[in-house]
């Protein structure tokens, strides 16, 4: 079999088998919980009834294994479970399916993440490339005493900074992201510029710094030396000799920084009040509703294990050594 | 004329006493050469030690004395105002530097004695015991940390001590790979060797051997780790599933005053109240950063 093709069917594997560790770890938490937590979803004047019936619905009366081979097959199946909030003591049932609150959430997140990296990732390759290109001058000194600070400020201090002065002072943008399934695509955009802008100024900081340093590293090996040796033109040692092997590096910063994202908009959307998944886990964990937290995790830990395993894909296949096997 | 008598003898030298410097003398002279931002760094670590330590003293008002009225301005008895319930917010940074250090540099710890012994375990042992931590720190590093502390939180719920477990045991993943990609390179060495075949035990190898070896990286990375718990906690108690009121803190205080924000049209002191909180954490990161940088050009020799 071609080298290449060995390696990225290991490589997929190893993300399977990862993933299928990670569910069992978010599928096993709740076996943590205080063995009265039924009660304390359904409230203390619960009748023994309502609570058994309960129990039987989340299957406490099953071995876990068994339990957790039926959340799997309906994950599969796009069925996420139920709500625990809503459940009241006599028995009424009026909590709603875990997938029709994460599903048109899930939308504004991605449209969210999708807004920022397409701004984000352009952006910070260009300014990584060419700090890497003139380091040392007073260019490259300036971006990185900002990337530096914009790192060391928690998101909310970035977030509450530019609500202070583009919403607050000069009112120019909403402070709010409140949006709708039927508000227009533009309005979408408008509303969001506050929260993709927070996320882009975090996320550009760590991109540029990492492609930055990957280039430098790249840039002071010895094929670089003998190229230039040669009298080949700037242009072409860039182009024709670094970046070939530039794309693993690069393809990483993305995904690592992608996978940030996922983790950074937890935050964001709770300051701009933005209907998104992050916000949903938050309120979930406030009051401790479990089968949606579970929803959540899964869904951010996916995310960033899909994203790291295409990374590695990418540098595996881009990879000049493993191109050209001798 | 008179010669000047040969005074020199190798007898004399050998036989005078040999100042040594000082630790303290040699740590000196290593910070008069220290650059200007290692040194904005210590002192505002330094300042936030102090009035961490001193909270008591230095705070005008008691941490959830709410006896004022709600949303006082600048000023008049009150350095910073007060919030929603009528806390004087100066004495609650004050508090907060003490309570939100505190649970981070506990967390940190905590999470260097899990992590760090772990890793020499697995480094001085290696064959299978090695396999099974590493692979069950894969897979626990494959969930965002964030993410896996709020899953975390929901089910043990947000009380400090199980904040400060959480987060230690998440942060351990790190100090582990770190600890054990250096110890790595140090158990192969003669003298572990030697020690183990005079039938010197684990814990000896560990602390006698291999640690005094790899305590640079990982001072430096105790810094970092700090940090970045210090943030993870903040962003925690910002969401509201961390430190719970009335305890103050710094993440939190910002989520009680942001909606002062809006009022900085007509009074830019009140907008900039929730900013305050948030500076103070953004400080203390860039400080302690600072001073890392430098510890680690000092220590590694590196320049870039």
């Amino acid at each position: 079999m071609h080298p290449i093709l060995s390696t990225v069917l290991q490589r997929l594997a190893l993300g399977l088998l990862t993933l299928f560790f990670v569910s069992v770890i978010i599928f096993s938490s709740i076996e943590f919980l205080p063995g009265d937590f039924t009660q304390a979803v359904l409230g203390q004047t619960a009748t023994e009834e309502t609570v058994a019936a309960f129990r039987r619905e989340l299957g406490l009366d099953q071995p876990a294994y068994v339990r957790y081979f039926d959340w799997i097959g309906a994950l599969a199946q796009g069925d996420l479970g139920t709500s625990f909030s809503g459940r009241a003591s006599s028995g009424v049932d009026r909590s709603r399916a875990v997938v029709d609150l994460v599903g048109p959430r899930l939308e504004n997140t991605l449209f969210l993440a999708t807004m920022t990296a397409i701004i984000a990732v352009p952006l910070a390759l260009t300014l990584g490339i060419l700090a890497a290109l003139y380091r040392g001058t007073v260019f490259d000194r300036v971006i990185n005493a900002v990337t530096l600070t914009t790192i060391s400020m928690p998101e909310f201090l970035v977030a509450y900074v530019l609500i202070l002065f583009l919403a607050s002072l000069n009112p120019i943008f909403p402070s709010l992201a409140n949006i709708t399934v039927d508000t227009p695509f533009w309005e979408r955009v408008y509303r969001c510029a506050l929260p993709s802008l927070t996320l882009t100024l975090v996320i550009v900081a760590h991109m540029m710094r990492m492609t930055r340093a990957a280039i430098i590293n790249l840039l002071a090996s010895p094929y670089i030396e003998m190229a230039r040796l040669k009298g080949l033109s700037p242009r072409k040692v860039i182009l024709t000799h670094a970046l070939p092997n530039a794309w693993a590096p690069i393809a990483n910063v993305v995904a690592f920084n992608l996978a940030y994202l996922v983790v950074g908009v937890v935050v964001v959307e709770v300051v701009f009040v933005y209907p998104g998944v992050g916000q949903l886990m938050v309120d979930a964990v406030t009051t401790r509703d479990i089968p949606v937290v579970q929803a959540c995790a899964l869904i951010f830990a996916a995310t960033y294990i899909v994203l790291n395993l295409i990374a590695d894909v990418i540098s595996i296949v881009t990879n000049p050594r493993l191109l050209h096997p001798r | 004329m008179t010669d000047t008598p040969e005074t020199y003898t190798a007898k004399d030298e050998v036989g005078q006493v040999r100042a040594r410097r000082t630790r303290w003398e040699r740590t000196w002279i290593e910070l008069k050469k220290a650059p200007l931002t290692a040194w904005f760094g210590m002192i505002v670590i330094a300042c936030y030690v102090f009035v961490a330590v001193f909270a008591g003293w230095l705070a005008p008002y008691a941490e959830a004395d709410s006896s004022f009225g709600a949303y006082l301005p600048w000023g008049d008895g009150h350095v910073f105002g007060t919030d929603q319930i009528g806390r004087d917010i100066f004495s609650r940074m004050i508090f907060g530097a003490r309570n939100t250090m505190g649970i981070a540099f506990a967390t940190t710890c905590l999470a260097f004695l899990i992590g760090g012994g772990f890793a020499l375990m697995a480094a001085i042992s290696r064959g299978w015991v090695d396999q099974v931590i590493s692979r069950f720190v894969d897979v626990l590093m494959a969930i965002p940390s964030l993410i896996f502390a709020l899953m975390l939180l929901s089910i043990f719920g947000s009380s400090i001590p199980s904040l400060i477990m959480i987060i230690a045991v998440l942060d351990s993943t790190r100090v582990f790979r770190l600890t054990r990609a250096v110890a790595m390179n140090v158990v192969v060495m003669e003298y572990v060797e030697a020690a183990r075949l005079r039938g010197e035990g684990l814990g000896w190898i560990m602390r006698r051997e291999i640690l005094p070896n790899i305590m640079p990286p990982l001072v430096a990375e105790f810094g970092l780790r700090f940090s970045f718990v210090f943030l993870t906690i903040a962003a925690l108690s910002f969401l509201g599933v961390g430190i719970q009121p009335p305890t103050a803190d710094w993440g939190s205080m910002v989520r009680d005053n942001a909606s002062l924000i809006q009022f900085a049209q007509y009074d830019l002191k009140a907008g900039i109240t929730p900013l305050l909180p948030a500076a103070a954490i953004a400080l203390l990161t860039v400080a302690v950063n600072f001073v890392v940088d430098w510890f680690l050009m000092k220590t590694s020799g590196l320049k870039e």
